[in-house]
């Protein structure tokens, strides 16, 4: 495979990272995802729409997210220096609302009165609903009847907050199901619907703008990093479901080649098991969603069940610039089981005070794994992209407490 | 690289699709385009439900290749997909059942209809070349969209295979070329925006959008989504070349199945019953 001059180009004019990525959605919906790119390559270059998201990232979510020396973490593995980006610190307590203020800003512009999205864990479903509350917008969430027995505090959230929460029970009931049906809804409203992804999937232009808006998170650590070290960090770590928070940190370090740069899948109950979410480190190329991608699936092509004790983690594909990415090399993925993620939740809670969601964890646990074997003087970043105050059910069942 | 979409081309091609319209249009009645998925509920009552279909009076069949994750597909599909799968259904064996169909009817055009990822993993050239082998005239494949199709297309020309497009409501002027320019067969007209088997288009809109679409293609026209009944069909197959009926026939199959999703001793008979009366409203319907 060849090396491109820059692995920040991506992708080209059809939307395609190498292979991977394009546009496989039905005819329906051809004209709205065209028309969605066009708005967007417009709202690029109007400086209005820019300084419109900096200013509610600014007031509304509380960015910059600090990026804090955990000093505790450091000094138990007692290797590499360990900052967390503090990204669980935002309004709704993940990563997601970055993307979508992006895209309701962008759905205004467009003149779309009505919001779907799709959520795994919740935060994504939490973030839009909470978009749609603050702009008046009527919001409906697909979340997979699995999904929403795992995560009831962030159905209720949705709920609070006025978005009509729709429990999807085909397939396996998540997060791929659950796109399945948001899919379904927007073929069903082309006139005024907007759909805002979750992730740096789907057709393109979606891997591509919300790469774009979730590129604030490794701007600022670029930033910051300068300042608490005078230097560029020398590893970032970051969990992968679909890939947004991940994509969103190693997008502005991708031709710093010096960074090296690891993706933490889910392994499940392990890799050998066939029971995990690693589409990269199990899975093979194929389509879905609107994209080509590593996907978990059977010789057949049939689409195989994705298994997470992190919901936002469970999906079987993976975002195509992270497929492209890995390829070339340019970004290390690995795999955690459930039992190293839960160890790392405790770490997290006990060392730093800081209860970590489930997702995050996962790359906890790799720091666990790399962190003891490096020099003192080795700067990790991980991020830290949600709060686990959603996961305390789930977790709390894992341990065999009742609540 | 572009062919021009007309009749009198495919006709030349000597085609059973293109065979079949052009016999359609000189009898100046409408056909009759029935859809089940591939081994719903289980092979045997698959195979049986198939090649009644021509002799209750399809004019044209579509195979249904189910897939894990039917984007476009309401909720009767979905379970019909799900079945075909639980019964061990796979692209390779829905080429088999073609193969067999095939042996007792060498006449009716076979489409095959379905998501592109199983095609993907068969490999495309593996399966237009196999598709052919085993009878199949077409390929409608949902999510492919022209922006992405070539890898597909080219080997289904090079194979003889006929591409067939899909265009819809939001298909505007400046869209329309842009599907029609690889498409083959017939063009099938999705008379909704939305997923199978859920509203239907009022008879005018889909008399409307067939105007519209006979003045960008000379081939043979199909409507399908929301097609229900015998009326309807009837209605589809005026004002275009043929009405698909899909998830109306997926229930009628759905209704005869026992409490353990097995099929019933009626099930067979009360499909292709509704499939003769779905014909006759066709066929009552001349222009």
């Amino acid at each position: 495979m060849q090396v491109p001059n820059s692995f920040r180009v991506g992708p080209d004019e059809r939307g395609h990272f190498g292979i991977y990525g394009g546009r496989y959605v039905a005819e329906t919906l051809m004209p709205l995802i065209l028309a969605v790119e066009r708005a967007y390559r417009e709202a690029q270059s109007d400086p209005a729409f820019a300084a419109e998201l900096d200013y509610y990232l600014k007031y509304y979510v509380g960015r910059p997210s600090p990026l804090y020396f955990a000093e505790r973490l450091t000094r138990h593995f007692a290797g590499a220096k360990i900052y967390l980006k503090r990204d669980e610190l935002n309004h709704t307590g993940a990563h997601k609302i970055n993307n979508v203020l992006g895209q309701v800003l962008l759905a205004r512009r467009m003149g779309r009165r009505r919001i779907i999205a799709e959520t795994g864990a919740g935060q994504h479903g939490v973030a839009t609903a909470t978009a749609a509350a603050l702009f008046g917008l009527p919001c409906i969430v697909y979340m997979g009847v699995t999904d929403i027995e795992r995560q009831k505090p962030n159905v209720f959230r949705m709920k609070l907050l006025g978005a009509e929460v729709v429990p999807v029970s085909s397939g396996g009931a998540t997060l791929k199901d659950a796109i399945n049906e948001a899919l379904r809804d927007w073929v069903a409203h082309v006139e005024d619907t907007f759909y805002v992804l979750g992730t740096v999937a789907g057709p393109h232009p979606y891997p591509m703008m919300v790469r774009d808006f979730q590129s604030v998170i490794g701007r600022e650590v670029r930033e910051q990093m300068q300042e608490a070290e005078g230097r560029l960090p020398d590893t970032l770590v970051a969990c992968i479901g679909g890939g947004s928070n991940a994509m969103g940190l190693f997008h502005p370090f991708l031709d710093d080649l010096d960074v090296t740069m690891i993706g933490v899948e889910a392994a499940g109950l392990g890799l050998e098991t066939g029971l995990h979410a690693a589409s990269l480190n199990g899975g093979a190329p194929g389509v879905l969603h609107g994209n080509r991608t590593y996907l978990l699936q059977d010789e057949d092509g049939q689409v195989k069940e994705a298994h997470s004790i992190s919901a936002g983690l469970d999906y079987p594909g993976i975002g195509p610039e992270h497929a492209w990415l890995h390829d070339l090399g340019r970004v290390e993925y690995v795999a955690i089981t459930d039992k190293e993620a839960l160890e790392a939740f405790t770490l997290s809670t006990r060392l730093e005070g800081i209860i970590p969601a489930l997702e995050p964890a996962h790359a906890l646990a790799h720091v666990a794994k790399i962190a003891p074997r490096l020099r003192s003087d080795h700067l990790i970043v991980m991020n830290m992209c949600g709060r686990g105050d959603k996961d305390v059910f789930a977790v709390a069942e894992q341990l065999g407490v009742s609540l | 690289m572009s062919r021009p979409s007309t009749l009198s081309q495919a006709q030349g091609r000597g085609r059973r699709i293109a065979r079949r319209f052009a016999a359609l249009r000189r009898e100046g009645r409408g056909g009759l385009v029935t859809y089940l998925t591939a081994g719903d509920p289980d092979g045997e009552t698959s195979a049986a439900l198939f090649s009644g279909f021509a002799p209750a009076g399809a004019d044209l069949i579509e195979v249904g290749v189910p897939f894990s994750d039917p984007m476009a597909d309401g909720p009767i599909i979905q379970a019909g997909g799900q079945r075909a799968l639980k019964a061990g259904m796979t692209l390779r064996r829905a080429l088999s059942l073609v193969t067999e169909l095939r042996r007792g009817d060498g006449e009716t055009p076979i489409v095959l209809m379905g998501y592109y990822n199983p095609i993907y993993r068969y490999g495309g050239e593996n399966f237009c070349r196999d598709a052919v082998a085993a009878g199949v005239d077409g390929v409608i494949v949902v999510d492919l969209p022209p922006e992405e199709d070539r890898e597909l297309t080219e080997p289904a020309r090079a194979a003889g295979l006929d591409f067939v497009r899909l265009a819809t409501p939001t298909s505007d002027d400046e869209r329309l070329p842009v599907i029609l320019e690889r498409a083959e067969g017939f063009l099938y007209y999705v008379s909704i925006a939305g997923i199978t088997g859920t509203r239907s288009a009022e008879a005018e809109a889909i008399a409307a959008a067939a105007a519209r679409l006979r003045r960008f293609t000379a081939l043979p026209l199909a409507v399908g989504f929301g097609i229900k009944n015998p009326a309807q069909a009837a209605v589809a197959a005026r004002c275009a070349d043929a009405a698909v009926v899909g998830s109306a026939l997926v229930d009628t199959l759905a209704h005869h199945l026992d409490k353990d999703g097995k099929a019933k001793g009626s099930l067979v008979e009360a499909v292709l019953a509704e499939v003769r009366s779905l014909a006759e409203g066709v066929r009552g319907a001349r222009r």
